[in-house]
């Protein structure tokens, strides 16, 4: 199967992991992924705030640069997937706004016929097109004994539908099942890591980031498995941080899903990334996958 | 003889005459359409002034034909057909168009509408030339009912009817009568114990010499109409025999195999494989739970047929179709639950402590498995606090856009119960109360008094994620507090998900076969929102209770009541007029096909095996043109519809559509 490939500026630094596990992954479930050529940033989310027109053509660029081939595009990151499908749907749905949409990319000569682009993410891909048998057959080291808190975040389930509950989705719970591993019932898995607000205020953002560590240490996970690069920098990066200032001791690993089915699948753990994370995963894993060489 | 037909344009007050020219429309006709001797606009013609004069013109003009621009046929068809038949005309030389529904209630542009309305005259003026006298046929009404759904509105029907002595067939799904009523302990706003007041009418259904049951059984087959239709009843194997069992229990108590109660206990408690739902199920004779009985999975066991005094059980029967003839047939096929595990974000399903409605209506009922008794999942812990979530799958977008009008009331009656009978704190989280019948603001006062509180809101999650030390261990509800207008999270032990009514899952398929439909949402469609609410599309077919739209007992009561009236009158009356418009089949040119035979969705068309045609049997013809568009030679002829008649009426429509020289045939 071949799906155009769009990782994303933070697929290129800090998410480099995520990139990384997502080609090997890929590749072992045949999944062909075609970088789009010349790709560029999506915007993030200030650029949508300050001048809607200039945010969706910096991001319809990128879909017309699809090759005319395929019209299903993945993206990894949850604010890139949300950005490219949110253009995509503005312009189906307000064709003259479309219409100044495609002026913009005229100027580079350049052309996007709205809703020709299906814009999935990696999970769905892997999810509703690969699907369960093709994924159990891939499987040579069960994640057995691992306890994980699947966390989904805003971005892939809000407010465009990606074919799971948006209060309450459920397709990375069956996934990680599928690998074996012990998946946590985690009623916020749906709530916001706080996204940039550790810009803004960090009082704010320390409370969003607490709750999602306490509830998954309250619920004895080893870890906690993610699917957006926003989401993995907040947890991982800043955990130090609101232990300082909340006076905790959180230890939780956060790592992305493909990492998680590279490991089950067998890769190498420094091809899919381990190591680039803030609190090692090493440790737990080590001491849960039976002393396996991670 | 040359027509002469006579021409009327109502004005329904301003109902018409606001958006149509109507003294236009009358004058117009009068000079442009052939054969019309008369053409009056006038103010009201439903009035008795206006049939009056339309029966005038009639006598003395000799009228052959009448046109009524007016309202919607649904409406006065009937009144201006009795007009003609007044005087002397036949009913069926009278055709009535809709200005109303379809042209002036629907447009703003009163030039456009006066055209359009001139095209709808223009047709049923050349239409009415070409129609034939009918003469209405009248079959006698079979005396017999049958009441599919068991639950009270069905009890009511078949309680009214069985006393007026008349007789009743019965036919319930479950293995005793008594629906969703049973179920409850309470009910609002009088909180008078449910099944005292519902187990006499049980009773009394069950013992009377008019009603014979059907129970465990469902509707299977609908076939004829008004006043005579075929039914088939599956009564399923109960595997016990209905004549020689007494109801004396043993079976039940003996049996070794334990199964959750899904139905009749919500899951909160258990019964046996062989088993009566509840103590005062009627009839009392149980039935064996094939999927879980060790003998059918297992083939071991038959402690019930040994401990049988009276050698009732009998694992060989089987399904049993029985056929009946019945005159009318009302549906009170009744609800299901919505299923709380559809809104994930409540937990039910994933959080213990989560109840859905059903399932509380069993916990604090005195029969229930916990005798009544308020306690969490745990079997002993009382809960501190609960909380009350309000439309859960009613009003929401996402699931069912309706209210489902009775969780309101049943909420304060649960509030009632958990402060009468515990010490906990209740809240209920709600986005309107609504309680609009009689006593029930009253009764909403009166938990205002008893201190319940109230939360105005829409609940955004149940989760068991603490934030803080005094929630751990609890569920917590979080919910904008719209009057706060503050976001809110309140610790408590037990919450209770009111889930909404909806439609049996197979209320479509059902409706399907005695010819009803279902709104949207999937309620039985009544004839008329408002002035004909028991009544359905289908003659002699009556709906009643929660399957025609969500509501109370003392609603469901009072429509199956109504429906046991409308059913009484026809059989009152002993006759029903059938219209004549059907299907004759020319039987020279039939070729004996048979194609007719398959297609005809009544079972009307028989086939003569000796004169190799095939024949319209006139009283089970309902005229709805299937075998006349499909007949491959042409032969059958649709009684009101024929093809001259369609294609003058299409003529018509397009008078003005035509080059000018056909237009010739509208002038005289």
């Amino acid at each position: 199967m071949k799906y155009a490939y769009y990782p994303g500026c933070s697929l290129e630094r800090n998410a480099a992991a995520y990139d990384h596990s997502v080609r090997e992954v890929a590749d072992l479930l045949g999944i062909r992924l075609q970088e789009i050529d010349d790709w560029n940033c999506c915007g993030a989310t200030e650029y949508f705030s300050r001048n809607e027109l200039a945010a969706c053509a910096v991001i319809a660029r990128n879909l017309a640069l699809v090759e005319p081939q395929t019209d299903q595009l993945v993206a990894p990151c949850a604010a890139c997937y949300l950005n490219l499908i949110k253009t995509d749907k503005l312009m189906v749905d307000h064709p003259e706004f479309g219409k100044e949409v495609n002026q913009c990319l005229a100027a580079g000569g350049l052309k996007y016929e709205p809703g020709r682009v299906t814009v999935r993410h990696m999970l769905d891909v892997i999810v509703d097109d690969i699907g369960e048998t093709a994924v159990r057959d891939k499987v040579v080291r069960p994640l057995a004994g691992l306890r994980v808190a699947p966390y989904y975040g805003c971005q892939v389930v809000r407010p465009i539908s990606n074919n799971d509950n948006p209060e309450y989705p459920m397709k990375m719970d069956h996934l990680l099942k599928w690998l074996g591993a012990e998946v946590v019932d985690y009623p916020v898995k749906a709530h916001c890591c706080g996204g940039h607000m550790t810009q803004i205020s960090e009082p704010q953002a320390f409370e969003l980031i607490r709750r999602l560590l306490q509830n998954a240490q309250d619920y004895v996970a080893d870890m906690i498995v993610c699917m957006c690069p926003m989401c993995q920098l907040n947890l991982d990066g800043y955990q130090s941080r609101v232990n300082g200032f909340f006076g905790t001791e959180f230890k939780l690993p956060i790592m992305y899903f493909t990492q998680m089915l590279g490991i089950a699948f067998g890769i190498d753990p420094q091809k899919l990334g381990f190591g680039k994370e803030i609190v090692t995963a090493m440790p737990v894993l080590e001491a849960k996958l039976g002393g396996q060489p991670v | 003889m040359a027509d002469k037909i006579g021409i009327y344009v109502c004005h329904c007050g301003s109902n018409i005459a606001g958006t149509i020219d109507v003294e236009e429309v009358a004058r117009w006709a009068g000079k442009n359409i052939g054969d019309v001797v008369v053409s009056k606009d006038y103010k009201f013609l439903c009035s008795s002034l206006g049939q009056q004069m339309i029966e005038d013109d009639i006598r003395s003009e000799g009228l052959t034909g009448v046109v009524v621009g007016a309202c919607s046929p649904h409406l006065h068809e009937k009144t201006f057909r009795n007009a003609c038949k007044r005087a002397g005309l036949n009913p069926f030389l009278c055709q009535m168009t809709n200005l109303r529904e379809h042209v002036s209630w629907v447009n703003s542009d009163k030039a456009a509408g006066t055209k359009k309305a001139k095209a709808l005259i223009f047709a049923a003026a050349e239409r009415v030339k070409r129609q034939k006298p009918l003469e209405p046929m009248e079959v006698e009404v079979n005396p017999a009912t049958l009441v599919v759904g068991g639950g009270i509105a069905g009890l009511q029907a078949t309680l009214e009817l069985a006393d007026a002595g008349y007789l009743v067939y019965l036919v319930e799904r479950e293995p005793s009568i008594g629906g969703h009523m049973a179920q409850f302990d309470k009910t609002f706003p009088t909180l008078d114990c449910s099944a005292c007041i519902l187990t006499p009418k049980m009773s009394e259904v069950g013992q009377h010499e008019n009603v014979t049951m059907f129970t465990y059984s469902e509707l299977e087959e609908v076939s004829g109409s008004v006043g005579n239709f075929k039914v088939k009843i599956r009564k399923k194997a109960r595997y016990v025999d209905y004549d020689k069992c007494t109801g004396c229990g043993i079976c039940t108590e003996k049996c070794p195999r334990k199964v959750i109660d899904d139905v009749f206990e919500a899951g909160m408690g258990y019964r046996k494989a062989i088993y009566s739902p509840f103590p005062q199920a009627v009839p009392r004779i149980p039935v064996i739970d094939a999927e879980n009985c060790t003998w059918f999975t297992r083939g071991k066991c038959r402690v019930c047929s040994k401990v049988c005094p009276t050698d009732a059980v009998d694992y060989d029967q089987k399904d049993e179709i029985v056929e009946l003839n019945v005159g009318n047939i009302i549906m009170a096929t009744g609800w299901k639950l919505f299923d709380c595990k559809r809104i994930p974000q409540y937990g039910f399903g994933r959080l213990a402590n989560v109840y859905t409605n059903m399932e509380f209506e069993r916990l604090c009922n005195a029969a229930g498995p916990t005798s009544g008794k308020i306690v969490m999942r745990d079997g002993k812990t009382e809960p501190k606090s609960v909380a009350i979530v309000h439309c859960v799958g009613s009003r929401d977008v996402n699931s069912n856009p309706y209210c489902s009008g009775v969780c309101c009331m049943a909420a304060l009656k649960f509030g009632h119960l958990v402060l009468e009978k515990t010490k906990a704190e209740v809240y209920s989280f709600y986005i309107d109360m609504r309680t609009p019948m009689k006593d029930y603001e009253e009764f909403y006062q009166r938990l205002l008094e008893e201190g319940m509180h109230f939360v105005r809101g829409k609940v955004a999650e149940v989760t068991d994620a603490a934030r803080k030390p005094d929630e751990k261990g609890k569920l917590i509800v979080q919910v904008e507090d719209t009057l706060l207008g503050k976001q809110r999270r309140i610790p408590v032990d037990m919450v209770i998900l009111m889930g909404g009514l909806e439609p049996q899952a197979d209320a479509k398929e059902l409706g399907l076969k005695c010819g009803i439909s279902c709104s949207m949402a999937g309620w039985y469609t009544e004839r008329h929102p408002k002035l004909d609410p028991v009544a359905t599309m289908t003659d002699g077919v009556f709906v009643a209770g929660v399957c025609q739209g969500p509501k109370d007992i003392p609603a469901a009561v009072a429509q199956g009541a109504a429906a046991a009236a409308r059913v009484a009158g026809m059989i009152a009356k002993g006759t029903v007029t059938i219209e004549p418009i059907v299907a004759s089949i020319d039987e020279e040119g039939c070729s004996g096909c048979r194609i007719c035979n398959n297609l005809c969705p009544f079972n009307a068309i028989e086939y003569d095996e000796e004169k190799k045609v095939s024949r319209v049997i006139t009283a089970l013809c309902k005229g709805c043109g299937t075998c006349v568009a499909a007949c491959p030679a042409g032969v059958i002829t649709g009684a009101h519809f024929n093809n001259e008649q369609i294609f003058a009426e299409i003529d018509g429509i397009l008078w003005d559509a035509k080059p000018q020289a056909e237009v010739e045939i509208a002038s005289v």
